[in-house]
């Protein structure tokens, strides 16, 4: 067709718009255990499954391969062994903000001693030199603490 | 008991980075035309759709109800199944269980995607727990590369072994006209190319691209009239695992490693490595080439460099992972793992063009989905029992 034909790149009709998407989630009793924990104590905590006796963290309320109800809540390191990570360097944007997450920074997922499953979270930037899997990492806490999360600031790898 | 069901044509667009020139819509019905023309079916033959993309991708959902124009959908029963990066395998093994159940005779699955419309990461990202993971995980390519750093230290397994895999399958895809990258690499081309995430660099991981893949599943009575060489189903699995990112094992894929050990134990195959004649493997990134092959069972754990570096896995090889290229020159995720599925079709059809592996009497196709679960499907020449 003419009209489509002379259509040129440069004439595409654009629409621009930006939309906030606000939601609010529920987290559960066992997830609200341990951010209570980790804000008032700095305690981190885990929950043993009756069947298969391991320990995961964060808290749930279901062991999945065991498909059984845990309520036994164990106190769990603030020091953990390093098992797989990668180092972002692309970038891409936040879905939490709608903005660019900062980058370079080290996303590793950490055996906490005491829990038998890892713990996703950042590792120190600083450390970058030092990752290797099986490095040993210590907790770092905000001073100030809200009960999310974040308010471990990052794992340091420990010499 | 399931009845017997085979693949009886495969359509699929030339894929790109970006199809300006169509919307969702006609870049659905592009495929479904090739699938229909290529399979001699007409729309009235159709008995039901099934259709998958990625949730939310391009922020159009229910494309099931949207797409019905150039789905061929209209007044047709009609299935979305989105299943993360799993999707085009899930589609498949969706169409084979709508016909092996006996209550359709000829069904078209489609998948596609317009990644250039979507925030892939960004979408991505909302998949994890937005709590526990989401302020951490940062979309496919890191969660892959952490895999990569487990499997290295485990295994002694070095960035060299993973750019050979790359080399393998940009190679292979230079015979095949459909796919979105046409490259002709080195080793050194990969290793020098930008990181992306520690180990992986851009010519370790696939493009986004734009496309779509349409393939017909027919009844036995009707796959033998439609054509003289169908693509049998012979067993299909999938099996998923936990559903935070740090749940998982990185030292293993447990879900790839029993979803192919269920389909061997249905097939009857003891030895992948001699009794499959073609894989395509759902392969996003290149140490997967490596790490992936081991749980499928080609080898022991660590092996695979060497199965690798020995060619046994190129086109002249014993076994030819990949001859389309797979997923690292092609990605129009709700299409890909489909793209597996129809690309092992047609090497069991004896279509597959200048990429064709000689004597295929065993394909095997597989599916991935970003917390690690895994799909496989087995098609073969000869009818199943």
């Amino acid at each position: 067709m003419e009209g489509l034909e002379k259509q040129k790149e440069h004439e595409l009709l654009t629409v621009i718009s930006e939309v906030e998407v606000p939601y609010y989630w529920s987290i559960g009793r066992y997830a609200g255990e341990f951010l209570i924990e980790l804000r008032d104590h700095k305690r981190l905590v885990g929950v043993r499954c009756p069947k298969c006796r391991k320990v995961y963290t964060p808290p749930r309320k279901v062991c999945g391969p065991c498909f059984t109800e845990m309520d036994e809540m164990v106190e769990i390191g603030h020091t953990g062994t390093l098992v797989a990570y990668s180092v972002v360097n692309y970038k891409f944007i936040d879905p939490n903000t709608g903005k660019n997450r900062p980058i370079p920074y080290i996303y590793g997922y950490i055996k906490l001693d005491g829990a038998d499953n890892t713990f996703s979270h950042i590792i120190d930037y600083s450390d970058v030199e030092k990752l290797e899997v099986g490095a040993r990492v210590k907790a770092v806490f905000e001073e100030k603490r809200v009960g999310l999360p974040w308010d471990i600031k990052y794992f340091k790898v420990v010499d | 008991m399931a009845n017997r069901v085979a693949i009886v044509g495969v359509g699929q667009t030339h894929h790109k980075s970006k199809r300006l020139d169509v919307n969702g819509v006609e870049l659905i019905n592009e495929a479904v035309l090739r699938a229909i023309e290529e399979t001699g079916v007409s729309l009235r033959d159709i008995d039901a759709i099934v259709i998958g993309n990625m949730d939310h991708f391009e922020s159009i959902n229910y494309v099931d109800t949207w797409s019905v124009d150039g789905s061929g959908a209209y007044m047709k029963p009609i299935l979305k199944v989105t299943t993360g990066g799993s999707t085009g395998t899930s589609i498949a093994m969706a169409g084979y269980y709508h016909v092996a159940s006996g209550l359709f005779d000829t069904v078209l699955v489609i998948g596609w995607e317009k990644n250039s419309e979507s925030d892939t990461t960004g979408a991505i990202i909302t998949c994890s727990d937005p709590v526990w993971d989401r302020f951490s995980y940062a979309g496919a390519i890191p969660s892959l590369a952490a895999e990569a750093t487990a499997y290295m230290k485990a295994y002694g397994i070095t960035e060299r072994d993973a750019a050979r895999v790359a080399v393998r399958d940009h190679t292979h895809a230079l015979n095949n006209p459909f796919a979105h990258l046409h490259k002709n690499i080195t080793i050194d081309d990969v290793l020098n190319s930008p990181m992306l995430s520690y180990p992986i660099k851009l010519l370790d991981v696939c493009p986004r691209s734009d496309g779509a893949c349409a393939v017909i599943f027919a009844a036995e009575h009707k796959a033998k009239k439609i054509t003289d060489s169908p693509a049998w189903i012979h067993a299909v699995s999938t099996r998923h695992n936990f559903g935070w990112f740090g749940d998982l094992e990185y030292a293993r894929i447990p879900s790839l490693e029993l979803a192919s050990k269920e389909v061997y134990k249905k097939a009857g195959i003891r030895e992948p490595l001699k009794e499959l004649d073609v894989i395509e493997l759902y392969q996003p990134y290149s140490f997967a080439g490596l790490k992936w092959i081991e749980a499928i069972g080609l080898c022991g754990p660590g092996e695979a460099p060497k199965l690798v570096w020995d060619g046994v896995t190129d086109m002249d090889g014993e076994l030819p992972i990949n001859p389309s290229g797979g997923v690292l020159a092609t990605n129009c995720i709700g299409a890909t793992g489909l793209i597996r599925v129809g690309e092992a079709a047609l090497q069991v059809m004896g279509k597959a063009d200048n990429r064709q592996v000689s004597d295929v009497k065993r394909a095997l196709a597989t599916g991935f989905g970003g917390c690690f679960w895994s799909d496989v499907v087995l098609l073969g020449k000869d009818m199943p029992k």
